[in-house]
C-alpha cells in the first residue's frame, strides 16, 4: 500500500483544478496557479518512470479492496511513459497559454478545464480496470467538449457538434464492449480478463468483442475509416486548445489499443493484427494525402496527426517487441514534435494573422529563429536523420524487415517521403516565399517583435520541445532502453497478470 | 426473459442507428440517447438475470449460500447512466447553440468547418 504516487497522476491534475477554480476572477494567480500543478505533474510523471524503471512494475489497490474486486491502478513502463509525456505537454501549454489563450477563455474556466482534461488523460493511463478506464475516457471527453466549445465561435460549435456526435457513439461502443467481457469473464479487472479470456472456450465471440472494441478506441484514435471528426474539429479552437489536443487526446485511444491488443485480445493473432495492419496502412497514406491537399496549416497538420497514427498502428501490427518499442518511441516522439509544430503555426499566426498558406510569406526572413524551430520538428516528423522521428521510424521499419512485412514497409517509407513533401510545402510557402503583398497586416506596419514582453510566453515551449527533440535524436540510447523495457513488458503479459493478481494474496 | 430483451436491445440499437442517420439534428440527439439506452440494457442482460435473488447476506451468516442476481452490472448502468445524463445535457445545449450560430437544424448543411478557411 505504500505505493500512493500511482494516485498522484490523478490527484494532482484534480486538485490544481479545484484550486484554479477557487480563484476564478484572478487570472494571474491562475496562470501562476496552472504554471506550478503541471511542473508538479511532469515532476510525477519522472518520479513514476524512475520508480517503474528501478522496481518494475507498480500496481495500488484502491480502498484495499483485493486485486478482481476492487479498482487496481497500474504503472507499468508504457503507463508511465505516457504519463511523463502528458506531464511534458501540460507544462510547455502552461508557458505557452500565458501569451496564447485569449482573457475572455482563461474567464470561463480555461485552466479549469485543462487540469480536468489532464486527470482523465492520466487516469485512462493508469488504471487497470476496463470499467474505470471507461470513466476516465468520459471525463477526458467532457473536459474536451467544453474546451472546443469555449468561446463559442461559428466554427468552434460546429466543429464540437461533429467531434461530440462520434465521439459518443464511440462510448456507446466502449460500453457495449466491456458489458460483453464482463459477461464473458465476470470481471472488470484487466490483468483477471486476460487470465480469464485465454481460458474461454469460444474464441470467435472474443474476436467480436476485439471488434468493438477496435472501433470504439479506433475512432478516438482516428483511424483509417473512422477519423473524418478529427479534420473537421481539430483546427477549430484557439491553437493552444489544438496543440493539447493533438499531442495528446488521440494517443489516448492508441495507447487504449495497445493495452488491449497486447494484454488481452492476442487470441487471435491472425485476424486482429493483420485487419490492424491494413488500417495502419490505409490510416498512413490516406492522412498525408490528405494533408498534401490543404493549405490552411492547421489542418494540413492536423491531416498529419491521423498519418503519424499510422505509423503507431503499424507498431502495434507487428507485434515484436522491436515494432512496439518503435511504436512507443515514436507516440513520444509525435507528442512532442506535433505539439512544437502547432505551436509554430500558432506563433506565425499571432505575427502575422493568417493561417493560410496562400497568404503568409517571408517568414524566415522576419524571423529567422522562427524558421529554425519549425524546421527542426519538421523534418523530425518526416523522419530526418539525426532527429528523434528517425530512432522510431528506423525500429519499425527493421522490426518489419524482421517479422518480413515488406508491403507495410513500402507503405511507411513512401509515407515518410510525402510528409517531407508537405513539411516543404509550408516551409516554400510560409517562410521562403516572399511575403504576398499584405492582407493581413496595414502597409507601413513594422514587423511585430517576436522578443517582446508577452511572446517570450510563446517562445520558451518551442525552444523546450526542439531541444527535447535533439536530445532524443542525438542521444537515444537512454530512451531506447526505456521503450524497450515497455515493450518487453507489453509482450510478456504475465509480468503484469502477477504484479496485479499476485499482489492480493 | 433473455430472448425478449435481446430483441429489445437489438431494436434499440437499430433504432438509435436510424435515428443518428437522420439529417435533423434533435433526431440525432435521439438517437443518441438510444444508443446509451441500448449499451446499458445490454450490460444489465449480459449480467445474468435473476428474479427475487437479492444479493443480500442473511442476518448471522458469513456468506450468500445460494445463487443471486450480480449487482456489479447495476453499478455499472448507474454509472453510466449518470454519464450519458450529463453528456445528453451538455449535447442539448451544443445544438441550442449549433442552431442559434449556424442558423439550421440540419445535419447536411453543416459545413462550416469544411471549407477552407
Amino acid at each position: 500500500m505504500n505505493n500512493l504516487i500511482l494516485v498522484a497522476p490523478i490527484l494532482w491534475p484534480l486538485a490544481t483544478a479545484i484550486i484554479v477554480t477557487i480563484f476564478w476572477f484572478r487570472r494571474s494567480v491562475q496562470s501562476a496557479l496552472n504554471f506550478v500543478g503541471a511542473t508538479g505533474l511532469l515532476f510525477i510523471g519522472i518520479m513514476l518512470v524512475r520508480m517503474v524503471w528501478l522496481d518494475g512494475i507498480q500496481s495500488v489497490q484502491i480502498g484495499s479492496w483485493p486485486a478482481p474486486y476492487g479498482i487496481t491502478l497500474v504503472a507499468d513502463m508504457f503507463s508511465a511513459i505516457m504519463v511523463l509525456m502528458a506531464g511534458l505537454t501540460a507544462f510547455v501549454m502552461a508557458i505557452y497559454s500565458v501569451a496564447s489563450i485569449d482573457k475572455r477563455r482563461k474567464q470561463f474556466g480555461y485552466y479549469s478545464l485543462v487540469n480536468t482534461l489532464f486527470m482523465g488523460v492520466c487516469g485512462a493511463f493508469i488504471t487497470g480496470d476496463i470499467f474505470n478506464m471507461y470513466v476516465w475516457f468520459e471525463v477526458m471527453l467532457i473536459s474536451s467538449f467544453v474546451l472546443l466549445t469555449l468561446g463559442g465561435e461559428t466554427r468552434q460549435i460546429e466543429g464540437t457538434f461533429k467531434y461530440v456526435t462520434i465521439n459518443l457513439i464511440s462510448s456507446a461502443f466502449f460500453l457495449a464492449g466491456v458489458g460483453f467481457i464482463y459477461g464473458m469473464t465476470g470481471t472488470l479487472n484487466m490483468a483477471d480478463i486476460a487470465v480469464k479470456l485465454s481460458l474461454y472456450e469460444n474464441q470467435g465471440l472474443i474476436t467480436v468483442v476485439a471488434m468493438l472494441f477496435l472501433i470504439a478506441f479506433g475512432i478516438k484514435a482516428a483511424v483509417f475509416p473512422l477519423f473524418f471528426w478529427l479534420p473537421a474539429s481539430y483546427h477549430t479552437p484557439p491553437i493552444a486548445i489544438t496543440a493539447i489536443f493533438a499531442g495528446l487526446l488521440s494517443k489516448v485511444g492508441v495507447y487504449s489499443l495497445i493495452r488491449v491488443f497486447t494484454l488481452f485480445f492476442i487470441g487471435n493473432i491472425g485476424f486482429t493484427h493483420t485487419l490492424l495492419m491494413i488500417i495502419a496502412g490505409f490510416t498512413m497514406v490516406v492522412g498525408v494525402l490528405g494533408a498534401a491537399a490543404q493549405y490552411e496549416m492547421r489542418r494540413l497538420l492536423s491531416l498529419h496527426i491521423i498519418s503519424q497514427i499510422g505509423y503507431m498502428i503499424m507498431g502495434l501490427a507487428i507485434f515484436t517487441p522491436l515494432a512496439l518499442a518503435g511504436a512507443i518511441l515514436h507516440i513520444a516522439h509525435n507528442m512532442i514534435v506535433k505539439t512544437n509544430l502547432f505551436l509554430v503555426s500558432g506563433v506565425i499566426s499571432k505575427l502575422r494573422g493568417s493561417y493560410n498558406l496562400k497568404i503568409l510569406g517571408g517568414i524566415s526572413n522576419a524571423y529567422p529563429l522562427l524558421g529554425t524551430l519549425f524546421m527542426i520538428p519538421a523534418l523530425s516528423l518526416a523522419g530526418m536523420p539525426p532527429l528523434s522521428g528517425f530512432w522510431s521510424k528506423l525500429l519499425l521499419i527493421k522490426a518489419g524487415f524482421e517479422a518480413q512485412q515488406y508491403a507495410i514497409i513500402a507503405v511507411s517509407l513512401v509515407v515518410s517521403l510525402l510528409t517531407l513533401y508537405s513539411m516543404t510545402k509550408i516551409w516554400n510557402y510560409a517562410f521562403w516565399k516572399d511575403a504576398a503583398p499584405c492582407k493581413t497586416a496595414k502597409p507601413g506596419e513594422p514587423e511585430k517583435n517576436l522578443f517582446s514582453f508577452p511572446n517570450v510566453y510563446l517562445l520558451v515551449p518551442m525552444i523546450l520541445l526542439t531541444l527535447v527533440s535533439i536530445t532524443i535524436g542525438f542521444f537515444p540510447e537512454p530512451f531506447f532502453l526505456a521503450v524497450n523495457r515497455a515493450a518487453e513488458d507489453l509482450m510478456n503479459p504475465q509480468n503484469y497478470i502477477n504484479v496485479v493478481l499476485g499482489g492480493s494474496l | 426473459m433473455e430472448v425478449l430483451l435481446a430483441f429489445v436491445i437489438g431494436g434499440l440499437f437499430a433504432g438509435a442507428i436510424y435515428m443518428i442517420l437522420r439529417r435533423c439534428v434533435v433526431k440525432l440527439i435521439i438517437g443518441l440517447a438510444l444508443l446509451s439506452h441500448a449499451s446499458n440494457l445490454l450490460i444489465f442482460t449480459i449480467g445474468r438475470l435473476l428474479r427475487g435473488k437479492a444479493p443480500i447476506i442473511e442476518e448471522g451468516a458469513r456468506q450468500i449460500n445460494e445463487t443471486v442476481a450480480d449487482p456489479l452490472p447495476q453499478a455499472l448502468i448507474l454509472t453510466a447512466i449518470v454519464i450519458s445524463f450529463g453528456l445528453t445535457a451538455f449535447v442539448i445545449v451544443l445544438i441550442e447553440q449549433v442552431y442559434q450560430v449556424v442558423g439550421v437544424d440540419d445535419v447536411d448543411k453543416l459545413k462550416v468547418t469544411d471549407s477552407s478557411n
